[in-house]
């Protein structure tokens, strides 16, 4: 098991005090806090190594380069993917569905064909592809979610066809911490012959991730969720898949050569190898320093401790919770399903009240709709209010929690 | 002149059909607006001067000894406005 109390001292701002209560931060689902490591790779980058990468031959370059490429390899084994050419950094996980619903749907979706997202899905893994679907005329179809907030596996067996083309689901739920079993929904997808887009936003911090066990062909995530900052994240594709497809964005870093023709006057073009195919114009080179020491603070935990923390702090705050009487939780009350994210309202109150009111102590959640509208309307939810861990939240911090909560039934 | 601006740092407008506006008073006036509201404001109900439940000619919202307002059933943004103006300047 991980000790939050030792990782607690590698993040200043949980010193800090909120309307003078110590601060009690519960909304990893929306971002996570930074450890004092990588602060430190953040600064000592801008000032020891800043340059622009590739293609310079003075020193501060080649040593921005080599740890810019040292980041994705880093990123590549963290997931276990092949290498770095199967990792494309991006802003994170919207631009990764973003890269994929362009670069490889805006070419191989046509009309009469499919594209299967879950209700489940975060806003960003809905809107790219409905976006497409008005300019290519393919149809958008909806996987059922269950009761409990699970995917309905027997319902998206029932609904893939030789039509679908890709299948777009999240790996854990945003809204309910639901685990997706992506792994069944990648073999289903490919006996159809289609192709798996997992969003891994909120399982990749949390989760041990191997890629090729799970067999997807795209995976999608931020760093910032990660204890890495934010306007960098990553998309893992398969090599071989990345290398048919055709570029996202065009520019400079992305093109190995752009000649100009003088007899027919245009200019021809050859990309540059993976992952720099997908990466035009100078990248966030620092932000991949800082996610590479994440990922390298992460790995030295070990995410299976990850995993076990929060899932020993989601089944005694779950737990905790059933004493207020007020309060309904949604979604499995099997912490073991879940990663951990709690949602829940208080009767007679919205969830921004709750949040309000928990601010006030200096406790941190989110309120509303989460980016997953579809889902709570669904549920006939207005809103809902979302607690979330990561490796520094303590037991403790869930009684504080519990306490206030206890107040808020008495409003 | 004084505009709601000196007062309000920020609103934020919730997703969804029923609409909430969360007004986020100016951090370092916060007590001067709380204080401004309170008098203006008719209060129903207060709860340990954490949430002040309040009515200003016939909207009711709650206010937070933290600097924040809940506004709800509300027209729009413009009618969030014109309270905000009656209830600040």
């Amino acid at each position: 098991m991980l000790d939050p109390y030792k990782i607690r001292e590698d993040f200043p701002i949980l010193k800090r005090k909120i309307n003078n209560h110590p601060l009690i931060y519960f909304d990893n689902a929306a971002t996570s806090q930074k450890p004092k490591q990588v602060i430190g790779a953040i600064k000592n980058f801008y000032e020891n190594h800043n340059a622009n990468i590739h293609r310079a031959v003075h020193t501060l370059s080649q040593e921005a380069s080599e740890l810019y490429e040292k980041a994705h390899e880093e990123v590549a084994n963290f997931i276990n993917a092949n290498g770095m050419e199967e990792i494309v950094f991006v802003r994170g996980t919207t631009e990764a569905i973003n890269l994929v619903a362009y670069a490889w749907g805006l070419r191989n979706l046509k009309k009469d064909d499919e594209v299967i997202v879950s209700l489940m899905e975060h806003h960003s893994n809905i809107v790219p592809w409905e976006i497409l679907s008005k300019i290519n005329g393919f149809n958008v179809k909806y996987a059922e979610v269950n009761g409990d907030g699970t995917l309905n596996y027997e319902a998206f067996a029932d609904m893939i066809s030789k039509k679908t083309k890709i299948v777009c689901v999240s790996h854990v739920s945003n809204f309910s911490g639901v685990i997706n079993d992506v792994k069944r929904v990648a073999r289903v997808a490919h006996e159809h012959g289609a192709l798996t887009l997992i969003d891994g936003a909120q399982s990749v911090p949390h989760l041990p991730i191997n890629v090729k066990d799970l067999d997807v062909d795209f995976l999608a995530f931020s760093g910032h969720k990660m204890l890495g900052p934010t306007g960098i994240g990553a998309l893992y594709g398969k090599r071989e898949i990345l290398e048919e497809m055709e570029p996202f964005q065009g520019g400079g870093e992305m093109i190995r050569e752009v000649s100009f023709n003088t007899i027919t006057r245009r200019c021809s073009i050859t990309w540059n190898d993976l992952p720099w195919k997908f990466e035009a114009g100078t990248p966030n080179v620092c932000g991949g320093v800082g996610l590479m020491e994440a990922v390298k603070y992460l790995k030295r935990i070990g995410m299976e401790n990850v995993k076990a923390h929060e899932c020993m702090l989601t089944e005694y705050a779950m737990q905790r919770m059933q004493e207020c009487q007020k309060v309904k939780i949604y979604g499995p009350k099997d912490a073991s399903v879940k990663c951990g994210i709690i949602p829940f309202n208080v009767e007679g109150l919205s969830s921004h009240d709750v949040a309000l009111f928990l601010d006030n102590y200096g406790i941190m959640i989110r309120s509303g709709f989460h980016c997953a509208q579809p889902l709570h309307e669904i549920f006939k939810l207005k809103s809902s209010a979302r607690v979330s861990f990561y490796i520094y939240n303590t037991r403790e911090e869930v009684d504080r929690f519990i306490e206030v909560l206890k107040e808020i039934e008495q409003v | 002149m004084v505009a709601i601006e000196d007062y309000v740092a920020r609103i934020e407008e919730t997703c969804g059909k029923e609409k909430d506006f969360i007004v986020i008073f100016k951090y370092d006036k916060k007590e001067q607006t709380v204080a401004k509201i309170l008098k203006k404001a008719k209060i129903e109900k207060s709860i340990s001067a954490i949430i002040f439940e309040l009515t200003f000619k016939n909207v009711s919202f709650r206010l937070y000894g933290t600097g924040k307002a809940i506004f709800r059933d509300l027209k729009d943004k413009s009618e969030l406005q014109n309270v905000l103006v009656d209830l600040l300047l």
